[in-house]
């Protein structure tokens, strides 16, 4: 029986070992989007110094299992519990420096002090309302000297992880490396902090996120059937593009590149287009924007019927957790239905 | 008997014990540690190898630069397979925006980052056949991305 236990004790082990690897943990979930030594990118830089001081293993895990809705990092609601402490744990293989050994005490504040003090002195970077600063990502959205983006103080996943005694921490001391400064230096007093404190645990009311939400979002496409024929459709989509702001890029049968030049299916047309200027706003929100390009519209022929096909942006743009991108996909989703009527009048 | 109750403990322990598989995301990213055109050369080496063909890469950036603006390098490569994409078109339409399938790919200082949508989102009613499909190029791109990750370490 001891044999049994010994054994059954070291497959468990070994098994561990495989599932709680934080390394590989990271390169798969976390990489991408915050560097692969935790310098930042379309994320927070993780490795920052006093991020790593001022923040707790409660504040990661928390992070980890809601995310911030709206605000790009997804909830990773699929790892273990096991696999998140071990992705913290190698979060904090980053952490060189002491943890602050100071004694903080968060005491109630005055709400209506704290939003004055917030109007005044943390608005301009973090939104009159905490929604955060614009956009994600070093690439297109901000110089590359700030590491990082005013965060949404008013979002739901960083109210559930952020104490009020981490969200003290960092006013009294700022945090290095970036923006946020030390409002004790600015001649702030603790009581003023206590009162910014409040007002920003008072967005637990009415977290913004909450308040942008995607209609119309359930299904991939739009659709619609064209009266006219194949050739006329096609010329259509291209003038409405065109009156829409549009630049035609290419038009060209869906299986070109695949098939031989002459073995094209024809009766299969995408035309893509593009507005430059929409793009470049796109891109400043977020890097990733890539998988909505070039915009396009389909037309197919089948058993003599003609049909328009276009992606639905809002059907899209829930996988990328992007409230900002949500509006411009609204946008978009209008652009499309109108070029869509307009060509199959 | 004792063994058999052995082996039953063992299995049943082990199976509370595997941490949960991580459910297919909707949103697949790498950040692979190579400058831009290597990454790119990997990528167009890998898709080939697992017999795709590149119907056409898109140069986004090519496209910003000339209107004025400021980028680093941004490609969108199309890919497929021929026979695929011919009867998936003709026997559900409704995926005809989203073909040929493509990854996006851009610069990040010395890395470049790749994104695509898990084709699994892209038909959330598909049938046995269509999932069928789906899945396999699900899988085919996580595969992908593990290559490209780990060629990069």
């Amino acid at each position: 029986m001891l044999k049994s236990i010994t054994f059954l004790f070291f497959v468990l082990q070994s098994f561990n070992a495989l599932a709680m690897n934080g390394a590989s943990l990271f390169a798969q979930n976390c990489a991408a989007c915050h560097g692969s030594q935790g310098n930042g990118g379309v994320g927070v830089p993780l490795a920052l110094p006093d991020f790593q001081r001022s923040v707790s293993d409660e504040f990661l895990i928390k992070t980890i299992r809601h995310g911030r809705p709206g605000r790009v990092m997804p909830a990773f609601k699929n790892l273990s519990d096991a696999e998140v402490k071990s992705l913290v744990k190698y979060l904090r293989s980053w952490n060189t420096h002491p943890a602050r050994n100071e004694k903080i005490v968060t005491r109630p504040g005055n709400i209506t002090h704290g939003k004055q003090l917030f109007a005044n002195h943390c608005s301009a970077c973090h939104g009159a309302e905490g929604t955060g600063g614009h956009g994600t990502g070093v690439t297109f959205s901000r110089p590359r000297d700030l590491p990082i983006i005013a965060p949404a103080l008013n979002n739901s996943g960083f109210l559930a992880a952020a104490s009020d005694k981490m969200i003290k921490t960092t006013l009294m001391h700022g945090r290095k490396g970036t923006p946020m400064v030390s409002f004790l230096k600015q001649g702030l007093s603790e009581q003023d902090i206590d009162d910014l404190v409040s007002y920003v645990r008072s967005f637990e009311k009415h977290p913004y996120d909450q308040q942008v939400a995607l209609q119309g979002a359930d299904t991939p496409i739009i659709r619609m059937e064209s009266p006219n024929s194949l050739a006329a459709t096609v010329k259509a989509v291209q003038r409405a593009a065109i009156g829409k702001n549009f630049r035609i890029i290419r038009v060209q049968a869906l299986n070109q590149g695949m098939v031989k030049a002459g073995k094209e299916n024809k009766k299969q047309t995408i035309i893509f287009f593009c507005n430059f200027e929409f793009l470049n706003n796109a891109l400043a929100v977020d890097p990733r924007v890539g998988l909505f390009l070039p915009c396009r519209v389909t037309v197919v022929e089948h058993k003599g019927k003609v049909e328009v096909f276009a992606i639905n942006p809002k059907y899209l743009s829930r996988i990328f957790n992007n409230n900002e991108l949500n509006k411009l996909c609204d946008e978009m989703d209008k652009v499309y239905q109108d070029i869509l009527e307009e060509a199959t009048l | 008997m004792k063994t058999c109750l052995r082996l039953l403990v063992l299995c049943g322990v082990l199976f509370i014990s595997l941490p949960q598989m991580a459910s297919a995301d909707e949103m697949l990213m790498a950040r692979i540690n190579m400058d831009f055109p290597e990454a790119m050369l990997k990528l167009q080496g890998t898709l080939k190898h697992q017999g795709y063909t590149i119907s056409r890469v898109q140069r986004i950036d090519i496209g910003l630069t000339k209107s004025g603006y400021k980028t680093d390098k941004y490609r969108v490569v199309f890919y497929g397979k021929p026979e695929e994409v011919k009867n998936i078109s003709a026997r559900y339409p409704q995926l005809i925006p989203y073909l040929p399938l493509k990854l996006a790919l851009f610069a990040e200082a010395n890395d470049t980052l790749l994104i695509a949508a898990n084709p699994l989102m892209l038909a959330p009613k598909a049938d046995k056949e269509l999932k069928s499909y789906l899945t396999h190029w699900a899988h085919d791109l996580q595969k992908l991305l593990t290559t490209m990750r780990s060629s990069s370490d």
